[in-house]
């Protein structure tokens, strides 16, 4: 019973900027050193240790790329459609600050994606492009982000546009899973002669080891990423009020700098 | 269902992409309040309106009513049906049976009697106005919420709108009127939106 | 309500009947297009014919929806519905019905004519409209969902396509592959299902978030 009321309480100070921008600040440094070492263990490892393929050789290693992008892409559009979720169920607006977040790395994380996956098919099997089961479900994830990316340009009420994302978000979200079963029926009646990823064999522990870390250290980075957008987007919002304008003095007068060069009056 | 017969306004202020339009308002009008609502241009006399119709739901507060008949600037009338049809929509909308011989009266009253089998399209404003006057009428509904209904109108239609209002007002109907011309109905209130203090804009 | 309703849509769809003639026009030209720009493509009766069809119905509905509820937002009809209707949502399900009835039962009915035009094989074309028959009301229904959201926009075709192109994407498949079958003489019981399952859980889902579309398109107003 305890337990479910502490929940609650966490659950509704979630809701509240100040508390979350306080409580993620240490997050946001957590997040970002545990990326940068991850991404360059795992890089280094990735690239020069990790053995070579014995069919691809060397143009192998452009997966340590390929694969945790398009993970953590498909993940922050599931994360956008839970975001959309709660924020149409609790109408809590720091889900839309989330999506907005969200968006612009998601998009960036599914192009590479896309991209790596044209480098790699190139050397390997020969061509930059072939539509199958994975090319295509990556490929309608991009086409879900810009539409989102366009709708939130096209409306300029904010409270709108969170709900109309927010729908949008979640409708696609159920959608993913409608998609990628269909996609896949429908390549096993255009089973293309190349090479699917599905049928690769079991990776050795030599090869999977650093993708581990990779997958991490992307996943990391995207936690760090989203969670300084939110942080920025947030102070943003509440650029008049007294906790943001404290902040905003306070770290100035770290920074050696004179408090009237900040802001004009303290306001409610 | 028992409907609530005052419309109460409990600290009310509307918002608009997290900016909060005007002060809080607290009000209760009783049956045959007429209500003029006056504010500069963006005051929010129209998201009121919107809001306390359904339309918005930006607020902070809350109020608590009877279901409205509302007007806005666009006229919610079909072009290409005629008055005729438009009102038996409407009575259709909310189940209730069409008084075709109630509706043919109100339109000599008003007027527009030769017109009601043109498609709405070939009316002019003001004759499409007065349809929608017809429409209020006609409906059972107990307020009316009205954003700048004057418009449009020639002398005759505005002092035909006028006592209709006092009509409405006069059988214990709710009038909340957004107007830059003042109403000319006896025992009006007047509201001024003030402009809303300064807050955060989450 | 519902009758009123009805006849209202009814009155619309004879009065305007642009809204029945334009999809099939839109059909029939580009079929026209595709017959004169690659014409071995379709000379052939080959299975190239299902997957142009079906991206050919997709357009048409897509084209379609762009209107589908834009006369009743610009004149104020669509807030009135939302306001004065005792089932807001039974209003949308009409009209998404209706839009159906002008879009969908439109090019099932002209299937016989497009699919062979096509190159479609006549065996082909019973299957082509039984699967027609199922799949256009999921893309009126999903659609729908788009067309309530991007109504307000003032050229919001594009972002329709960008949101309903994904939604229409397993029908697509679905469609495509009934058609096929048929036209090699294969069974294609399963294929049905799916998109009969498809479609009754856009019935479910889509009227509902239309209309949360349609009330944030109003509220833009």
């Amino acid at each position: 019973m305890k337990l479910n009321l502490k929940l609650k309480e966490y659950w509704h100070k979630l809701g509240s900027p100040r508390w979350f921008y306080q409580i993620t600040t240490s997050w946001v440094t957590f997040f970002g050193i545990c990326a940068l070492l991850l991404l360059a263990t795992g890089l280094v490892w990735a690239l020069a240790f990790a053995p070579a393929d014995y069919q691809q050789g060397n143009s192998f290693r452009i997966m340590y790329v390929h694969v945790p992008a398009a993970m953590v892409a498909q993940s922050l559009y599931i994360g956008m459609g839970v975001a959309g979720f709660v924020g149409l169920v609790w109408r809590m607006k720091l889900t839309d600050v989330a999506i907005g977040a969200c968006l612009p790395l998601g998009m960036v994380l599914t192009a590479l994606a896309l991209f790596t996956g044209g480098v790699w098919g190139k050397p390997t099997w020969g061509s930059w492009w072939e539509w199958d089961g994975r090319t295509v479900s990556t490929l309608v994830l991009l086409f879900l982000y810009i539409g989102i990316y366009a709708l939130r340009e096209a409306i300029p009420d904010r409270d709108l546009r969170a709900r109309a994302s927010a729908l949008v978000s979640l409708v696609g979200t159920v959608n993913i899973p409608i998609i990628k079963y269909s996609v896949e029926w429908w390549n096993t009646l255009h089973q293309s002669a190349s090479f699917s990823l599905t049928e690769k064999p079991a990776m050795p522990a030599e090869m999977w080891l650093p993708l581990l870390v990779m997958v991490l250290g992307f996943y990391c980075f995207a936690g760090h990423q989203v969670l300084s957008r939110m942080r920025l987007e947030v102070l943003s919002r509440e650029a008049t009020s007294r906790w943001v304008l404290q902040l905003l003095q306070g770290k100035s007068a770290e920074a050696g700098l004179g408090q009237s060069s900040l802001i004009d009056h303290g306001r409610d | 269902m028992t409907e609530p017969l005052t419309l109460e306004l409990t600290t009310l202020a509307c918002q608009r992409g997290g900016r909060v339009l005007f002060a809080k308002l607290n009000l209760v009008l009783g049956p045959g309040t007429c209500l003029e609502l006056l504010g500069a241009n963006g005051a929010g006399k129209s998201t009121l309106l919107r809001t306390l119709a359904g339309l918005h739901s930006q607020y902070q507060g809350s109020f608590h009513g009877p279901s409205a008949v509302y007007q806005g600037h666009r006229l919610g009338l079909d072009e290409l049906m005629t008055p005729l049809e438009n009102l038996a929509w409407f009575a259709g909308l909310e189940s209730c049976v069409f008084d075709q011989h109630k509706a043919l009266t109100l339109a000599t009253r008003l007027g527009i009697l030769p017109l009601v089998h043109t498609p709405c399209g070939k009316l002019s404003a003001g004759q499409q106005r007065r349809v929608a006057m017809i429409r209020w009428i006609l409906s059972p509904r107990r307020v009316w919420l009205l954003d700048e209904p004057l418009t449009a109108l020639d002398i005759d239609a505005q002092s035909l709108l006028n006592q209709i209002i006092a009509e409405y007002c006069a059988s214990g109907g709710i009038v909340v009127c957004a107007t830059h011309t003042a109403l000319s109905v006896a025992d009006k209130s007047i509201l001024q939106l003030a402009a809303a203090p300064e807050q955060s804009s989450w | 309500m519902v009758a009123a309703l009805l006849l209202r849509e009814i009155q619309i769809l004879l009065r305007a009947r642009a809204s029945i003639v334009n999809p099939l026009a839109f059909l029939l030209l580009s079929t026209l297009l595709f017959a004169i720009a690659a014409p071995k493509l379709v000379a052939e009766t080959s299975h190239q014919a299902s997957g142009i069809l079906w991206v050919l119905v997709l357009f048409t509905q897509l084209l379609s929806l762009d209107a589908m509820f834009r006369r009743d937002y610009d004149s104020g009809t669509l807030e009135q519905s939302l306001i004065m209707a005792d089932v807001p949502f039974v209003a949308v399900l009409l009209r998404i019905f209706v839009q159906w009835l002008g879009t969908g039962l439109v090019i099932v009915i002209a299937t016989p004519v497009i699919g062979p035009l096509l190159g479609l094989s006549w065996a082909a074309v019973p299957g082509a409209m039984l699967a027609l028959l199922l799949g256009t009301p999921a893309l009126s229904l999903l659609g729908s969902i788009g067309a309530g959201i991007t109504v307000g926009f003032s050229r919001g075709g594009i972002i329709l396509a960008l949101l309903v192109l994904p939604l229409f994407l397993p029908v697509l498949i679905f469609g495509t592959d009934i058609v096929n079958a048929a036209a090699a003489g294969l069974n294609y019981t399963a294929q049905i299902y799916w998109l009969a399952l498809i479609t009754l859980a856009a019935l479910i889902v889509a009227p509902f978030a239309a209309l949360a579309g349609l009330r944030i398109s109003v509220e833009m107003q």
